[in-house]
Formats: C-alpha cells, structure tokens, sequence
C-alpha cells in the first residue's frame, strides 16, 4: 500500500524524542526563586572567591532592572523566573581518578547518550569534559593538553585554579549588562568550560563537551569561556541532549571566545534539546548568547546543528576588532511540530580588511517557524571590508513558515557586501523520483535535507558530521505530507 | 514478464487511460508511439506508481503479480525502472551518493548486504565508460545545472547501474543531440538482454532507428489502437497520426 498523508501524519504524533529518559541520582537542589541572598548562596556552594561573588551579585542587580525581551519572532509563555530552581548539583562531589569510581547509574546514562567513558576514553583525539547538571563530574585527557600547557577544565575549576584568567576575560566579550539573558547567567552561572590554549600552540585535538539538562524544574545555566592566545589553535566541540520533560525547562548559556593575534577558533555545537512532543507541549527554551572577538589576522568560525529546543533565540557572533580577522557563521536549523527557532549571527566589522561569511540554512517541517536574523555590520574605519551572506530555507508541507530578516549597516563606502536567499520546498516530484529509484519517503527526505545542509555539514569535524546527519534524519522523520 | 489488461485510470477525475492493454515478455522491446496527450506519459508513471494517478479499472501484473497496490519504491526494488521525460534536481546530493543509495536500498529490501564500495566503484566506471559519462560528472549534484542531453544520459547510465526487469525510457531522445542519441541508444542496447524487457514512448521514429523494437504501438485517445512491426513507427514517421485518427472515428 502507498504511503500516505494520513500514515505520515500518524507516524509523526507517535514520534517520540529519541533520547528522553530520566537518570535519578540523587541531587542537592535549591529551593525555587531568585534573589541576592540566591546569588550568594551559589557562589558559596561554588567556594568562589569574593570578586566572583561581588560580579555575580552585580550581574543579578543589572538583570532585575532589564525587561525580557520581545523582538524575536518567537511565541511562548514567559518563565516565572521566580519558580525556578538555580541551582542543582549531583550529590557527592568526587573527583575521579579512574572511571570505576562515577557512580553507575551516571555510565548507563552516557551509554544511552551513546558516549559511555568507556568508549570515550579509548577514542583518541577527544578530550570530553562532562558538564551533567551544572557540575563537571569527569574529565580526560586532561595530562596530554597539560603538556602543551593547555588548560582545559569546568569554568568553577578555572576560578579557583587561574582566577587571574578568568577575572581579565570573563564579561570582556558578553559583558553583564549584554542583555536580559546574558545578565540572569551571570549573576546563576552553575558551571561550564574553561579552555585555555597558549601562545603558539596547535591543540592537538578536538576538545568537546556534553551538556544535559538533567533535574526537573532546574534551569541550566552554562558559561563557557575560550582564550586562544597569539598563534593558537583551537577546535572545540559542544553537543547535548536532554531527557524528556512536561514542563519547560530554560536554558540561558553564554560562550565567550577571545581569538588574539593569528589565533584560529573553531566552535562547532550539535544541539539537541527536548523539541516538546507533537502538540507543542513542553520542551526547552534555549535563550543563548554566543559571541566571540578576533584581533588582527585571527580568525572565529560558528558551526551549528539546531535540531532541537521548543523555542530558540541564538546568534552566535563575531567581533571582527583586529585587521585582515575573518569571521564565520555555519548553520543549519531544523523546526519540526511546534518549535520556533530565531537564529542567526552578528558581524561586526571594525578592523580593515575584515571577512565574514555567513551560510543559513533553515528547514521547517510541519507547524514550525524557522526564522534567520542577521546584522552584517560595516564600521567607518573598516576599510575594504567583505561580507558574503547566503540564507537558504527547505520547507516541508504547508503549514511551516521561514522567515529571513537581514539587516545590513555600513558606514565605509568601500564595503562590499553580498546577500542571497532562497526558499524551497520539498516537491512531490523529487520526493517520486527518489521512490522510483528504490528509495522509501524517509530515506528520501534524509537525502535530499543532507544534500541542502552539505555546505554546512561539510565544516564539521568528521565525528560531529556523522551524528549531526543523524540527527537530521530523527527530527524531520515523517515529516513530508 | 508485463500485462496490462483493460487499464482504466484518471487523474484528478479526469480519465486518461480508457482500456489499455499491452503484454511484453522477457527479451522484447515493445515502442509506444502517439500524438501528444494521448496518455503516454501516464502509462509510464502509473506502471512506475505514481500516486497522484488512480486507477479505476482493469489491473497491472508484473511476473503475474498485481503490483497496483505497491508503493513505487516497492515496485522499483521488484526491478521496474522509469527513465523520466523530465529528470528533477537534488541540489547538494552527487550521482555517486544517489546511486549508491538507490542500489543498497534496493539490495537491503532483496534481503542482499551493502554493495561492498569496491563492487560499486568498479561499476560505476564501468557503466560510465559504457555512456562515455567523465567521471567528474558524477560528483555533481544530481541533475543540477544539467543541460537536457546530460539529464537524459544520466537517467540511462543510472538505468545500467540499476539493471532493471523492465525499463521505462519515457522521450528519452528529446533533447538529445544526434551524437548524444547514438550514445544512449547504444548503451540501451547494450543493456538488452533475455531476461529484461524494455519499453519506449516517443514521439519520433530515429530513437527507433537505433534501438530497433519488436512491437509498436498507437496510443491514441487512452487506448491502444494499432499495433505492429518496426515498419509501423516508418509508416507513422512518414503519414503522421491523422490517418489513425480517421480510421478509429470511421
């Protein structure tokens, strides 16, 4: 029998999150609200410093003066912010020296991940820092970057162990008052990570970080900080998943990258957040800023793989400060059912000669909207600066919109700046010409979505491609009606 | 190997096919030749299984299978192939990684293992010298900025690294230079054998100049209403289609 519309829609209400289960461990969570006395109570669990507290406590001051903000093109019932929990930490805080000491049922959760330690550990190349629930419960490969003097390790360690990093760095990029998000994730920070990468040093491999939002009701806040010095290189992976939820949870992270001289930054993030099931109900709220600087000659690149999240609001940016420094935003995002995404990225011309390229692509399947908002920033002294924009939309069915706001702002007469965009849809006629070839309707739609994404997909390193294509095919199954 | 008896079938209510039949066994090549709109194209793609197409009488035996409630990957894993009149674009995704999944999603509904990548790069050198294809071709995107003599290559090169039961080639020779022509017709019969079948719709005799038929047939008005030797497609070459018109309304 021929594959319905009907088939296909009853395939997508039963379509449950792939990875929505819940680990128990024991948790030490605060109780619900926010105030001073909140902020400080963090920051003592944290055993932080006093300027760390002091900067918190400046942070929390700020953000109860802010407004939620309304412009993105995203719908949702606004956080109590008040019922909310900010903190909560795996129980015992061990440090482990060998990987039978974590506790097991925390192993059978990275198994259902798909990233036991056991396989991490033996797979080369990958040093993984295990952000589970605002604590760093693991870290490995940390004596092979310690050789090269890189640091690498949870943002709360970097505090204690290299304060006069953080406290140069942290806030230079997204300063407290950046905005209503970056300002609450400041003064609740739990955890995140620091890396570190010295003067002219090549890191030797992929470092990477699991997030996972895993206690019901507590809002996971991360911060993570990168300083490549003069000459570095660094490429830093970002994935995460999230168990299955009723409720909202919110998510409100900042990433800060600071590229100095010659230095090369490449971000890539595979995210996964619980999308909410298929009548829109609950789901993460992902309200993230991510922005990076480059001085002269450096060089940042985004990559990003959106797939999950019920509401999205993300720009990761680029500061283009230094001479000649190039500026990248890859990105693919993907709405299914219900889920809003507003994303896009920021170039901010200041030095001469500066590049930025930015490559979009947004795929909407059934009553999604996928929004691309985008600020190519052209200073007066940025002479002879470049941009090249190409925002390209997929949509499936007829009941999604993509929407494209390019804002473009320049002050040098010698910019050149070039802009293109394209909107598609999946046809019956490809969709036909793929089945008469021997391949299903699912198969089909992986294939032709892989094949729009590919100049995306092709900037991520060789392991991410792998499950970043996987997770393409997952969100959008049964999605063509 | 194919039957058709008494096919009804309509689109959007509007009937096409009014009692068609057509047997083609193993070996044969059978041409359908008919002045435009007489339901060529829906033949094909109702044997290939488009859905939009429904039909309303008579029925479709492949083998002596009914295969009208199949889906058309289901009859394209049962070895039917439709070389299409109009080939669509798939941005982003090259010949190679097309084929490769065409076959291994074919083998894996067989019950076969993946093709092992050796097997598959032998033949996809091998049918592509055979359609004189550059190998450079099939890193691009799938019908992608094609010119109309490229598109149709393809579709016979991917004919040959599918090796089809029954192949479909729907006015595969428009758009087709003469040089281009003799190319493809040659690989067609090249792929000719005892045990496959093929059928072509076109409007023009010199396809059949080259790939030399069995059978041809006058599709007129959703029927079959003259069949006949090689001569037939002269005849029709030569008079046109009003004298068959006359003939059937006398």
């Amino acid at each position: 029998m021929a594959y319905t519309e009907d088939d296909l829609k009853k395939e997508l209400e039963t379509k449950e999150y792939e990875y929505g289960f819940y680990t128990d461990i024991e948790s030490e969570t605060f109780p619900v609200g926010l105030n001073e006395d909140i902020v400080r109570a963090i920051s003592k669990k944290k055993e932080e410093p006093e300027w760390m507290t002091e900067w918190r406590l400046e942070a929390f001051r700020i953000w109860e003066q802010m407004e939620e903000p309304e412009w993105a093109n995203v719908h949702y019932e606004k956080p109590n912010f008040q019922n909310i929990s900010y903190y909560s930490a795996p129980n015992k805080k061990p440090k482990y020296n060998s990987i039978d000491e974590v506790d097991p049922e925390l192993l059978e959760t990275f198994k259902k991940l798909g990233i036991s330690l056991d396989e991490q550990k033996k797979l080369a190349g990958v040093a993984v820092d295990i952000v589970m629930d605002s604590v760093s419960v693991a870290t490995t490969f940390k004596e092979t970057l310690a050789e090269k003097g890189i640091i690498f390790c949870s943002i709360s360690e970097a505090i204690q162990e290299h304060p006069e990093l953080v406290k140069k760095h942290l806030g230079s990029i997204v300063p407290q008052k950046d905005n209503f998000y970056a300002a609450l994730n400041s003064a609740v920070f739990s955890d995140g990570s620091f890396c570190y990468i010295p003067k002219g040093v090549r890191c030797p491999m992929e470092l990477s970080t699991y997030f996972r939002i895993n206690q019901a009701g507590t809002g996971q806040f991360e911060r993570t900080l990168v300083i490549a010095d003069e000459e570095s290189y660094v490429s830093y992976l970002e994935g995460c998943t999230a168990p299955s939820r009723d409720e909202n949870q919110l998510h409100a992270a900042v990433v800060e990258l600071i590229a100095l001289d010659n230095a090369e930054i490449k971000y890539s993030t595979v995210q996964n957040w619980y999308p909410g099931n298929a009548e829109g109900k609950g789901g993460v709220y992902n309200f993230v800023t991510k922005r990076g600087l480059c001085e002269t000659n450096a060089k940042i690149s985004w990559t990003q793989v959106e797939t999950g999240s019920a509401v999205t609001w993300k720009y990761p940016s680029c500061v283009l400060k230094g001479d000649n420094a190039v500026g990248e935003f890859y990105s693919i995002a993907v709405t299914n059912n219900y889920q809003q995404a507003d994303t896009g990225t920021k170039m901010i011309h200041l030095g001469k000669n500066t590049k930025s390229t930015i490559i979009s692509k947004g795929i909407s399947a059934g009553k999604s909207q996928n929004s691309y908002r985008g600020l190519v920033q052209i200073n007066s002294r940025a002479t002879n600066a470049r941009n090249f924009s190409q925002c390209d939309s997929l949509l499936m069915g007829n009941e999604c919109g993509a929407h494209t706001f390019p804002y473009i702002e320049a002050k040098n007469k010698t910019a050149q700046i070039e802009h293109e965009a394209t909107t598609s849809k999946i046809g019956e006629d490809q969709i036909f010409y793929c089945n008469q070839r021997g391949i299903d309707t699912e198969k089909a739609i992986a294939l032709i979505v892989n094949g729009f994404s590919k100049e995306v997909l092709n900037k991520l390193p060789m392991e991410f491609a792998v499950e970043a294509q996987k997770l393409l095919e997952i969100s959008l199954e049964g999605s063509v009606g | 190997m194919l039957e058709i008896k008494d096919l009804h079938a309509s689109v959007e209510g509007k009937e096409i096919l009014k009692g068609l039949n057509l047997n083609v066994k193993a070996g044969e090549i059978h041409a359908v030749m008919g002045p435009n709109g007489a339901g060529k194209s829906t033949l094909a793609n109702i044997i290939a299984g488009k859905e939009e197409y429904e039909v309303t009488g008579g029925g479709i035996l492949l083998d002596g299978e009914d295969i009208e409630e199949l889906a058309a990957e289901e009859r394209a894993h049962k070895g039917v192939f439709l070389s299409f009149q109009y080939p669509v674009e798939i941005p982003g995704v090259t010949v190679t990684n097309f084929m490769k999944t065409a076959i291994n999603e074919t083998r894996k509904a067989q019950g076969l293992e993946e093709m092992p990548a050796k097997d598959m790069l032998k033949k996809i050198r091998e049918k592509s010298e055979l359609l004189e294809i550059d190998r450079k071709f099939l890193s691009r995107s799938l019908n992608e900025g094609f010119s109309g003599g490229e598109k149709k290559r393809n579709e016979i090169f991917q004919m040959a690294m599918m090796e089809p039961k029954l192949a479909i080639l729907d006015e595969t020779d428009s758009g087709l230079d003469i040089d281009a022509l003799r190319i493809v017709a040659n690989g067609v019969n090249k792929l000719k054998g005892e045990n496959n079948a093929i059928i072509v719709i076109t409007h023009y005799q010199r396809l059949l100049d080259h790939i030399v038929p069995d059978y041809v047939h006058v599709l007129y008005d959703g029927k079959i209403v003259k069949s006949g030797s090689k001569e037939l497609a002269l005849e029709l070459e030569e008079k046109g289609y009003d004298w068959i018109k006359e003939e059937i309304n006398a």
